[in-house]
């Protein structure tokens, strides 16, 4: 105990332990300041008329942004229902075939698609979309966050698929379950938390992009529930607010800032909360 | 002469060009106990995965040769239909996850979409339960998931799933290899019991096993069956030397 190399061996250890204590609140401090700021500067804008009334022009008080509010309900869930169903398929797909050629290659093309630009995409869809529905509408924004969400869902279902052991669907097959059975009900339903958290992270990470609504989803003044025509939502209104030379919308756009970042923080909180309720042990 | 319920004819397997077993002949006989014995690596896993057609599910894998189920060529059956008359259970206890207990007995039911009435399926899993030696201990929480059984009643678990389909022939792949003594134990008794009702052929590494509970023996040695006799005769005075000097231990 009292050797002298143990001592300052142990000194050592905690000084280490120290260091790496501070650098990792170092590393989370950004994160905590940003939280503060925006919880300071938004908090005084946020009341009950704030999310239910309609923005008012310049120089009248008291506008909100239930447009925006609704209609980024509308275009991320939209979006979802698109890119939710394909992106699991393609993550069954590519995790079941893993060995044939054309799984490889779409494997990859899912790789480049993760990696190309919200911008792009944004001008891909008015490309494709925008201009041949003939305007900015809410699908066409939906599309391109869709197109945003799509290989990264595809990628965790691959991923929490790669995990579920072979032994479970080789003790289906041997009961005499055919093959698409065994994948539905064997072994998507042992990833389902994984491929779940998946899908709402997937919303998280879309939910506050704002360069592919820019010409595609566009934004509206007005209530707007019509996926055909433009609808405001909630990163488009921060966009215009923030940008704008007066000191009353800056206050909204900080106010807006606030409650997109609550529901990004909520929805990885049920990530959280699905990851490890319903976590299979295998 | 014995009813024959499985018969294999000049077979053969391969994984890719690899050549794993040689010109098979063996004839398998109604409500009785075959052991496979052999060094591991010589094709005993690959011989009972043929039987269930489990084997062509690897990539590369293929066969020649024939194999017949009460006459019947098992390579004209649709593999689905076949693997519900002939059950396996794996070296590994895997029960499903995401199911109770009385869910897993059902499974082969369930997963394939097949009906059963409230009554049929207490019945079923009462049985099954009892079948494999493990209803007393798990009546009291069928609705627990099954992976929080231990290794032992989980290896039970398995076989009563697969007794639940009321098999033909039931494959065991060392099927106590991962579990303690006592659960060995039981699974022996098990199979002591279960041959009156079906017909089992059984891989083991351990030859006091084979000789305890199977009637026959077969060994197997570098994918060709060297022979195969009444247990008692291949432990007692064995035909060739290979097989001779791998009871007495001197390889494997
Ligand atoms: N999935 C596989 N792919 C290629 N070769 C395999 C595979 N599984 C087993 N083999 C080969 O087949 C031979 C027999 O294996 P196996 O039937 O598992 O032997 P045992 O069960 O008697 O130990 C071995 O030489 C092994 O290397
Ligand atoms: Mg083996």
């Amino acid at each position: 105990m009292a050797d002298p190399q143990i001592k300052w061996r142990k000194i050592k250890n905690d000084l280490f332990k120290g260091l790496v204590v501070f650098l990792s609140l170092l590393a989370t401090l950004p994160l905590l300041l940003i939280l503060f700021y925006i919880l300071r500067q938004g908090f005084s804008s946020i009341n009950w008329s704030f999310l239910t009334n309609l923005p008012k022009p310049v120089g009248e008080s008291g506008g909100g942004i239930s447009n925006a509010i609704v209609g980024t309900l509308i275009i991320v869930g939209t979006a979802a229902v698109m890119a939710i169903p394909l992106g699991v398929l393609a993550g069954i797909y590519l995790n079941e075939q893993r060995n044939s050629k054309v799984a490889r290659y779409c494997d990859l093309a899912i790789d480049v698609l993760q990696g190309i630009p919200s911008i792009v995409i944004g001008i891909i869809i008015y490309e494709w979309v925008v201009r041949t529905m003939g305007g900015f509408s809410a699908f066409s924004g939906s599309a391109a966050l869709a197109l945003m969400m799509l290989p990264f869902i595809a990628k965790t279902t691959q991923e929490t698929l790669k995990l579920v052991p072979n032994h479970l669907k080789e003790a289906s097959l041997a009961l005499g379950v055919p093959y698409y059975k065994t994948v539905l009900k064997v072994i998507v339903p042992a990833g389902l938390s994984g491929i779940l958290s998946g899908a709402i992270l997937g919303i998280a990470r879309v939910i506050g992009e704002t360069a592919p609504l820019l010409f595609t989803a566009f934004g509206n003044p007005f209530m707007s529930t019509e996926l055909s025509k433009p609808m405001s939502s909630l990163p488009l209104v921060i966009f215009n607010y923030a940008t704008s030379p007066y000191e009353d919308w800056h206050q909204l756009a900080w106010g807006a800032s606030l409650i997109l970042i609550l529901i990004v923080l909520t929805l990885n909180m049920i990530t959280k909360f699905i990851e490890s309720r319903w976590k299979i042990q295998f | 002469m014995e009813d024959s319920v499985l018969k294999l004819k000049d077979f053969n397997a391969f994984f890719g060009e690899n050549k794993v077993l040689k010109n098979i002949n063996l004839d398998i006989e109604e409500r009785k106990v075959w052991t496979i014995l052999g060094p591991s690596g010589c094709g005993k896993t690959t011989l009972i995965r043929c039987i269930n057609r489990m084997h062509e599910m690897t990539p590369g894998a293929h066969t020649s040769g024939q194999i017949f189920l009460k006459e019947k060529d098992i390579f004209g059956i649709n593999p689905v239909l076949l693997r519900r008359k002939i059950g396996m259970v794996f070296q590994r206890p895997n029960p499903f996850p995401t199911m109770s207990i009385a869910h897993n007995v059902l499974a082969g039911y369930s997963l394939n979409g097949i009906k059963l009435s409230k009554n049929e399926r207490n019945e079923i899993v009462e049985t099954s339960l009892k079948d494999a030696a493990l209803w007393d201990e798990v009546k009291d929480k069928l609705s627990q998931k099954g992976t929080f059984l231990s290794g032992g009643q989980q290896q039970r678990l398995c076989i009563a799933r697969t007794l639940a389909m009321k098999p033909e022939v039931l494959l065991l792949d060392e099927a106590t290899s991962a579990l303690d003594p006592v659960s060995t134990a039981k699974i022996e008794e098990l199979i002591f019991q279960l041959k009156n009702q079906y017909t089992i052929l059984m891989v083991t590494h351990n030859m006091q096993q084979a000789a305890r509970v199977s009637d026959k023996t077969a060994f197997l040695f570098l994918g060709e069956l060297i022979e195969y006799n009444d247990t008692k005769e291949i432990f007692t005075n064995p035909r060739h030397k290979k097989t001779q000097d791998y009871i007495t231990g001197r390889f494997g």
